[in-house]
C-alpha cells in the first residue's frame, strides 16, 4: 500500500501539469466547437452544431486526403530512413556512436522555423541544391522546387526524422546482435536474418515511431506554410487561417477537436495492438 | 581416420594481438574434438573461423576436402550451439528449432515431422509452444542444440555450451552431450575451458594458449603425458619442481638434481641432455605415504602445513627445503596425521616427468 502510495506521489506533478496544460485546453477546445462564433472574432453565448456539420464541407475533402497522404508517406519515408540508421548506430562501438547521436540531436540547437526557412533557400531556383541539380541537367534551368507537395513532403521528412531515429535506436540499441549471427548460422542470408529477426525484435520501437511521426506530421502548419503552395495546405493550415484571417474560434476548436478525436483513436488502436493477446508466430509470416 | 575439417597455418590478429597463430590442425569425421584453454587463448576465435564468422588473416580451413575459407555462415555445413544460446526471443521453442529448416523452404510436413523428432531427441516435446524466456537453463540449452542438430550439420560447433550452467547441471549435460553425439554421429568441435567437461567429452584435446596448440592428444595421453608446463598445470595441478638433469641413464629414466631435495629419477618423452634445466611435473594423487619400495622410487620426508578434507580423498599440502607440496592421501588419513608432522612421501619414477625449460 506505501509503495502504491508513494507511486501517486511521485506521478503527481507530472500528473498536474498535464492537467493544467493539456487536459484544460483540450477541454476548452471541445467545447468551443460547440458554440456560435461571434462576427468579432469572439464566441458568443448559447450552443450550436453548425460548426461541427460545417466540417462537412466538401472544401475539407481534399485537404484532409492531402494531410493523410503526406503524413503517410512522411511517415513510410523517415521508417525507411531511421530503421538502416538505427541499425547502424545500435551496431557501432566507441565515441562515432555517441557522435553519431549528437548529430541527430544538433538540429534541434537552431529554430525550427529558422531550419524550414534554410530549405526554402536551398530550393530556391538560385538556392544551393536547384544550382547543383541544373548544372547537371537533371533539372531545368529555373524550375522551382518549392511551393508543391514535394517540397513539403522533402522538408517534413526532414524535420521529423530525429524523432523517428530516437525511438528505434533506443530499441535498437537493446538488440542482442548476437541473434543475427544465430540466423545466419542457421543459413538465413544477412538480409532474411534483418527481416526475419532484427524487424520484429525492434517492432515496438517502429510502432512508437511511427507514431510519433505521424501524429506530428498531421498537425504539420509551418512545413506547409513556408515550402508549400496555395495547393500544398494541410489541416493544420485551415485551423491557421479559421483563426488568423477569419477569426472564426468555434470553427478552428471544431477542426481541432476533430484531428484530436481521429489521433485519440489512432493512439487507442496502437496501445491495443501493443496489448493484444501474445501467440506464438511463426518466423516466415 | 580421415582428415574431415582441416585447419591449415591459420593466423587471426585483433588488432595488435594475435588471437590465433599460424594453428594447423585436421579433425577426423565423427570425433568429438575440444578445444581447450584459458580465456583468450583463441579456442573461440578458431571455432568462429570455423563457423564463418571471422576470416582468417592466412591460411585456409577445409572441411570434407573443400576450401570453405571464403564461404559465409549460411553456406557452411556447419551450425553453432552459442555460449549465450541465442534463441530467438519472440519465437517459440517449435519456430526457434524450425527456422533453419524454414530459411531452407522445406515443406510444412517435413518441417513438423524434423522439428518434432529433435523435440523428442531432446526431450522437449512438452515444451514446444513456450517461449525461451519460459524455460531453465538446461532446457535453453538443448533448444539451442536442437536448432542446431535438426539442420543435419556435417560439424556441431560448441562454443562453451555449458558454461551458464550449475555444477549438477553441467555433469546432467556432459551426459546428454555425450548420448546425443552417439545417435547423430556427427563431428563436434567443443569449446571449454573446462578441462573437466573436455577430458569427460572427447576423443581428442587440443591444448590452447596465447593463440597456439600447446599438446593435441587423447585425454590419458594429456594427463599422463604432458608435454610442457604449460599443459601440466593446465591439466589437473601438477607439483612442478625446477631442477638440472644430472645424467640420462640407459633405462630410460634420468637423474634429475632439484635444489633442496637432492636427485630424483624422473622420465620424459623427449631426450635430455646433461646440464638441461627442467621442470619435474607430479600429480597430487601420484605421491604416496610410505617407504621406498624400489630403486625406480623417489622418495623424500616432508613437513605437513595443512589439510583439506574433500571426502573422496585428502588434500595435503608439504613443506620440505622450501618447496610446497600438494599431495592427494586416500581420506582415512585425516584422522592420522596432524599438523607439523613429519611425512615420508613416495612417487614413482614413471610418474615423475621432466618437460624440458625450453619448450615453454
Amino acid at each position: 500500500m506505501k509503495r502504491r502510495l508513494n507511486e501517486l506521489l511521485l506521478t503527481l506533478p507530472s500528473f498536474a501539469w498535464l492537467t493544467v496544460f493539456f487536459v484544460f485546453p483540450a477541454a476548452i477546445v471541445m467545447v468551443l466547437a460547440f458554440k456560435p462564433s461571434d462576427p468579432l472574432g469572439g464566441v458568443a453565448a448559447g450552443w450550436t452544431l453548425d460548426q461541427v456539420k460545417e466540417l462537412g464541407d466538401e472544401q475539407y475533402l481534399p485537404i484532409l486526403w492531402r494531410t493523410l497522404w503526406l503524413s503517410g508517406a512522411t511517415t513510410i519515408l523517415c521508417l525507411a530512413l531511421a530503421v538502416p540508421m538505427s541499425f547502424g548506430m545500435a551496431r557501432i562501438q566507441g565515441p562515432l556512436k555517441h557522435v553519431l547521436l549528437l548529430l541527430v540531436i544538433v538540429p534541434f540547437w537552431t529554430n525550427f522555423l529558422i531550419r524550414v526557412f534554410a530549405w526554402k533557400a536551398l530550393l530556391h531556383p538560385q538556392g544551393l541544391i536547384s544550382r547543383a541539380l541544373q548544372s547537371c541537367g537533371i533539372i531545368e534551368d529555373g524550375a522551382v522546387l518549392l511551393y508543391n507537395d514535394y517540397a513539403v513532403l522533402l522538408v517534413m521528412v526532414y524535420t521529423q526524422l530525429p524523432f523517428a531515429i530516437l525511438p528505434l535506436y533506443a530499441a535498437a540499441d537493446k538488440f542482442d546482435f548476437g541473434l543475427l549471427e544465430a540466423a545466419r548460422d542457421l543459413g538465413a542470408s544477412s538480409f532474411r536474418a534483418f527481416r526475419s529477426v532484427f524487424l520484429p525484435a525492434i517492432s515496438s520501437g517502429i510502432g512508437a515511431a511511427a507514431l510519433m511521426v505521424f501524429v506530428c506530421t498531421l498537425g504539420m502548419y509551418v512545413v506547409p506554410d513556408v515550402v508549400g503552395g496555395t495547393d500544398t495546405e494541410m489541416i493544420g493550415n485551415k485551423i491557421a487561417q479559421r483563426v488568423q484571417s477569419d477569426r472564426n474560434l468555434p470553427l478552428a476548436s471544431a477542426l481541432s477537436a476533430a484531428l484530436l478525436v481521429g489521433v485519440s483513436f489512432l493512439m487507442i488502436g496502437a496501445w491495443w495492438w501493443r496489448n493484444r493477446d501474445y501467440k506464438p508466430k511463426e518466423a516466415n509470416p | 581416420m580421415d582428415d574431415f575439417l582441416i585447419f591449415d597455418r591459420v593466423t587471426k590478429s585483433f588488432g595488435a594481438s594475435r588471437a590465433v597463430n599460424e594453428v594447423s590442425l585436421s579433425i577426423s569425421r565423427g570425433e568429438v574434438f575440444s578445444l581447450l584453454g584459458p580465456s583468450g587463448c583463441g579456442k573461440t576465435t578458431l571455432l568462429r573461423m570455423a563457423a564463418g564468422f571471422e576470416a582468417p588473416d592466412s591460411g585456409r580451413i577445409l572441411l570434407n576436402g573443400k576450401d570453405v575459407t571464403a564461404l559465409p555462415p549460411e553456406k557452411r555445413p556447419v551450425n553453432t550451439v552459442f555460449q549465450s544460446y541465442a534463441l530467438f526471443p519472440l519465437l517459440s521453442v517449435f519456430e526457434n528449432i524450425a527456422f533453419g529448416l524454414r530459411v531452407k523452404k522445406r515443406s510444412k510436413a517435413e518441417i513438423t515431422r524434423e522439428v518434432e523428432a529433435m523435440l523428442a531427441l531432446t526431450q522437449l516435446t512438452d515444451h514446444a509452444q513456450k517461449r525461451p524466456s519460459q524455460l531453465s537453463g538446461g532446457q535453453k540449452q538443448r533448444v539451442a542444440i536442437a536448432r542446431a542438430l535438426v539442420n543435419k550439420p556435417e560439424v556441431l560447433l560448441l562454443d562453451e555450451p555449458l558454461a551458464a550452467l550449475d555444477l549438477k547441471l553441467r555433469q546432467h549435460m556432459l551426459t546428454e552431450l555425450r548420448r546425443l553425439h552417439d545417435e547423430v554421429g556427427i563431428t563436434f568441435i567443443y569449446v571449454t575451458h573446462d578441462q573437466g567437461e573436455a577430458m569427460g567429452l572427447s576423443n581428442r584435446i587440443a591444448v590452447m594458449n596465447e593463440g597456439r596448440i600447446m599438446q593435441l592428444g587423447g585425454p590419458i595421453e594429456l594427463y599422463e603425458k604432458p608435454q610442457n608446463r604449460f599443459v601440466a598445470s593446465f591439466i589437473g595441478d601438477a607439483n612442478l619442481l625446477a631442477g638440472t638433469v644430472v645424467s640420462v641413464m640407459n633405462t630410460g629414466l634420468n637423474k634429475i638434481q632439484v635444489p633442496g631435495l637432492g636427485e630424483l629419477l624422473a622420465t620424459s618423452s623427449l631426450p635430455l641432455s646433461v646440464g638441461e634445466t627442467v621442470e619435474l611435473s607430479i600429480r597430487p594423487e601420484r605421491i604416496k605415504q610410505g617407504e621406498k619400495s624400489d630403486a625406480s622410487t623417489n622418495s623424500l620426508e616432508a613437513v605437513l602445513d595443512e589439510t583439506t578434507y574433500l571426502g573422496s580423498s585428502l588434500r595435503c599440502v608439504l613443506v620440505t627445503s622450501g618447496h610446497r607440496l600438494n599431495v592427494d592421501l586416500p581420506p582415512q588419513f585425516a584422522a592420522l596425521l596432524n599438523k607439523g608432522e613429519k611425512v615420508r612421501l613416495t612417487f614413482a619414477a614413471s610418474h615423475t616427468i621432466a618437460l624440458p625449460s625450453s619448450v615453454i
